[in-house]
């Protein structure tokens, strides 16, 4: 009986059969996702910038240990721009023309997001950052924002704090308003202007210093002079810290305050005793019972712990970077692309569940709609949510002796 | 209309935080009016001494007068070792004012690469306490590095003024070859002012760390208005240095208490160019 010659058969059979066994392996073997930022890793911003590098290296380790992007793994690009806008620039010039990074997230801090703002507008990229201070700056229409005081925290924010301290047994009468003159800083100082006028709160006076004040010496004395029944201070970094301190040394203690952007480590300061300021997320619940939350906050604590900063506790900078990355490949994963007017099209019109609460782009400038902004409160060395009520810590109040 | 208590309160301030300013002018004065060098490097060099201070104290646990005696002896080593660079190459008083910014470079990014950009307090037990008198505060340690300055100015004054060696250097300042035909060793005197110079940095800085928070960049904020305290109090002259830094520091609390602390950089220059302008008879 002549049998059927299948000889013709087998090339294609171990062609199939090479395919299937190489397939999946040559989707191992594609190049990874490159997604790159610069961030204050030196300079005067380099404490806050090493936050935001710890919370995004703990954000791509989870993704690529939980499969990647779009089945490849994502690799992280960071560069230091030195705390300087220029430099941020530039180096985002080299990420997008030199190093070929497939998206770019936005730096630390409104001047350099302002910088790099302008290179990702060239390049047509989509640009998500985390900390821009004044959002209607913003005129790039593929930008987004993850940060937590929507369109106009310059309005929303000072009437939460005032909200805050009515609600105590001792409302103040009466506010000193203390001001760095940092563009964003004066912005919030004159909301709080306008928030106190509105609410006939006495202002006793309105104290602008400039960046980089040597003594606090005589403005502690005015503050003393004064003797408000709330102190707003819109600073930024240490200098919080540093007009405590100054307090401290002609023997006056604020009894209510709050400070603009201090840094995480005034918490553990003993004359910050009940200085408030925002929240977004701290190493506390209610911003840790999500089992994300919760995860995020512990890996980062760690690694603060270990990259010695001073203040080695998750908060609302690496609650922000945290944030943008969700919302970055939370694009990505729904056009499943990397095409950055697909990514932009779909944000514009949609909203991204993070760590911080939902963000929609719906406001002025890509922002959120709303500010989802909380008070904090140093207690006992450290940090607690203090208001909205319903978002307390558990056992905690606003003191406002 | 500000409180008395208020002004009162402001004018210690500003006095004490002149004597600071005169502390740090005291070396640059002295190169400046009597080796005829521009030490940029002078506000480097005081905060590298501040660093220093900060190290040994956190991480070592050695006592701010100590850390004071080794950085003396260190800068006064090294003021004398810049010192022969300057003479071996006869640097000019121009040329000194550039290469001294390129070592004030090179220092603060040293420190930078060191000690990381962050924010560094030297925390004390003694660092925020004061003394009361009637209802006013007068810091202890801005106290202390006020009465140093004094010292140090009142004390230099008198070796320019008395001893043979001050006299001498003076004469240099002055007419330098006629100086040498009297038989001046101009060439070893300048080494010992140029130690001295540097030495004054480092007791400045040591008080710097006591009383302020330190980063690299901020050996540019004391330029401005160190240097508008060294012209106004006369080139050369130490008790000049500590006047200038007094008037200063007075005009800036002043400033601030009445009208608003964001106007008190303007007041070093501002008094700066009123003394030009005017002349009186000490400028």
């Amino acid at each position: 009986m002549p049998t059927k010659n299948c000889a013709w058969l087998r090339p294609i059979f171990f062609a199939c059969l090479s395919l299937v066994v190489a397939l999946p392996a040559a989707a191992q073997q594609q190049p990874p996702i490159r997604i790159g930022q610069t961030l204050s890793l030196t300079g005067p911003f380099a404490q806050t910038g090493l936050a935001h590098q710890i919370a995004s290296e703990i954000f791509v380790e989870r993704l690529n240990k939980s499969g990647g992007l779009l089945g490849r793994q994502v690799e992280y690009v960071v560069l230091d721009d030195q705390s300087k806008p220029d430099i941020s620039r530039t180096l985002y010039e080299k990420l997008v023309t030199a190093d070929k990074v497939d998206l770019i997230l936005g730096p630390y801090g409104t001047a350099a997001i302002l910088a790099a703002m302008t290179v990702a507008q060239r390049y047509h990229k989509v640009f998500v950052e985390n900390t821009l201070g004044q959002p209607g700056l913003a005129t790039y229409e593929w930008h987004f924002s993850a940060t937590i005081g929507g369109a106009d925290s310059t309005s929303t924010l000072p009437g939460k704090v005032l909200d805050a301290f009515n609600s105590t047994p001792h409302p103040p009468q009466n506010v000193l308003i203390v001001s760095s003159k940092f563009p964003s800083a004066q912005d919030m100082a004159h909301g709080m202007q306008r928030a106190a006028d509105a609410r006939n709160l006495k202002v006793l006076g309105f104290l602008e210093y400039e960046a980089g004040t040597r003594d606090y010496g005589t403005i502690a004395a005015r503050i003393k002079d004064a003797n408000p029944d709330f102190m707003f201070v819109a600073c930024l970094g240490v200098e919080g810290s540093q007009i405590l301190e100054a307090l401290n040394k002609i023997g006056y203690k604020p009894t209510r305050h709050f400070y603009l952007y201090p840094s995480g480590l005034m918490a553990a300061d003993p004359l910050a005793d009940h200085a408030t300021s925002y929240s977004g997320f701290e190493d506390v619940a209610p911003y840790t019972s999500t089992k994300e939350g919760g995860e995020f906050a512990a890996e980062y604590n760690a690694r603060a712990l270990k990259a010695g900063l001073p203040y080695p506790h998750v908060d609302s900078q690496a609650g922000n970077e945290y944030s943008g990355w969700q919302i970055l490949v939370a694009g990505v994963k729904a056009t499943n692309s990397l095409d950055d007017g697909k990514i932009a099209a779909w944000l514009d019109k949609n909203s991204v569940e993070t760590i911080e609460g939902k963000r929609d782009f719906s406001g002025r400038s890509h922002t959120s709609a709303s500010d989802t902004q909380q008070l904090k409160q140093a207690q006992n060395g450290k940090w607690v949510a203090i208001w909205p009520p319903e978002a307390r810590t558990p056992g905690a109040s606003l003191i406002a002796p | 209309m500000p409180s008395l208590s208020l002004l009162e309160q402001s004018l210690i301030t500003g006095v004490l935080t002149g004597g600071l300013y005169g502390l740090l002018a005291l070396g640059l004065s002295m190169s400046w009016g009597l080796l005829r060098l521009v030490n940029l490097g002078h506000f480097a060099i005081a905060l590298l001494g501040a660093y220093i201070t900060w190290w040994l104290g956190t991480a070592y646990g050695v006592a701010p007068w100590l850390a004071g005696a080794i950085i003396v002896v260190a800068f006064f080593i090294y003021g004398v070792a810049l010192h022969w660079v300057f003479m071996r190459f006869a640097v000019t008083e121009m040329a000194s004012m550039l290469i001294t910014f390129a070592l004030a470079v090179i220092v603060e990014s040293t420190l930078q690469f060191i000690w990381t950009a962050d924010f560094r307090r030297y925390e004390t037990p003694w660092g925020s306490e004061s003394w009361i008198v009637g209802s006013l505060y007068v810091p202890k340690l801005n106290l202390m590095a006020f009465l140093v300055a004094c010292l140090l100015a009142g004390g230099t004054w008198a070796w320019l003024r008395y001893t043979y060696v001050g006299r001498a250097l003076r004469a240099c300042a002055e007419d330098a070859p006629i100086a040498i035909a009297y038989g001046i060793n101009h060439r070893r005197l300048s080494f010992i002012l140029s130690g001295l110079c540097a030495a004054y940095a480092g007791v400045a800085g040591v008080f710097i760390a006591l009383v302020a928070t330190l980063a690299p960049s901020q050996i540019w904020s004391w330029v401005g208005v160190v240097f508008a305290v060294v012209i106004i109090g006369r080139l050369g002259n130490p008790v000049g240095a500590l006047a200038g830094g007094i008037l200063i520091g007075v005009c800036e609390a002043l400033t601030m208490a009445v009208i608003n602390p964001s106007w008190a950089a303007l007041v070093s220059f501002s008094v700066l160019i009123a003394l030009l302008l005017f002349k009186p008879r000490w400028v």
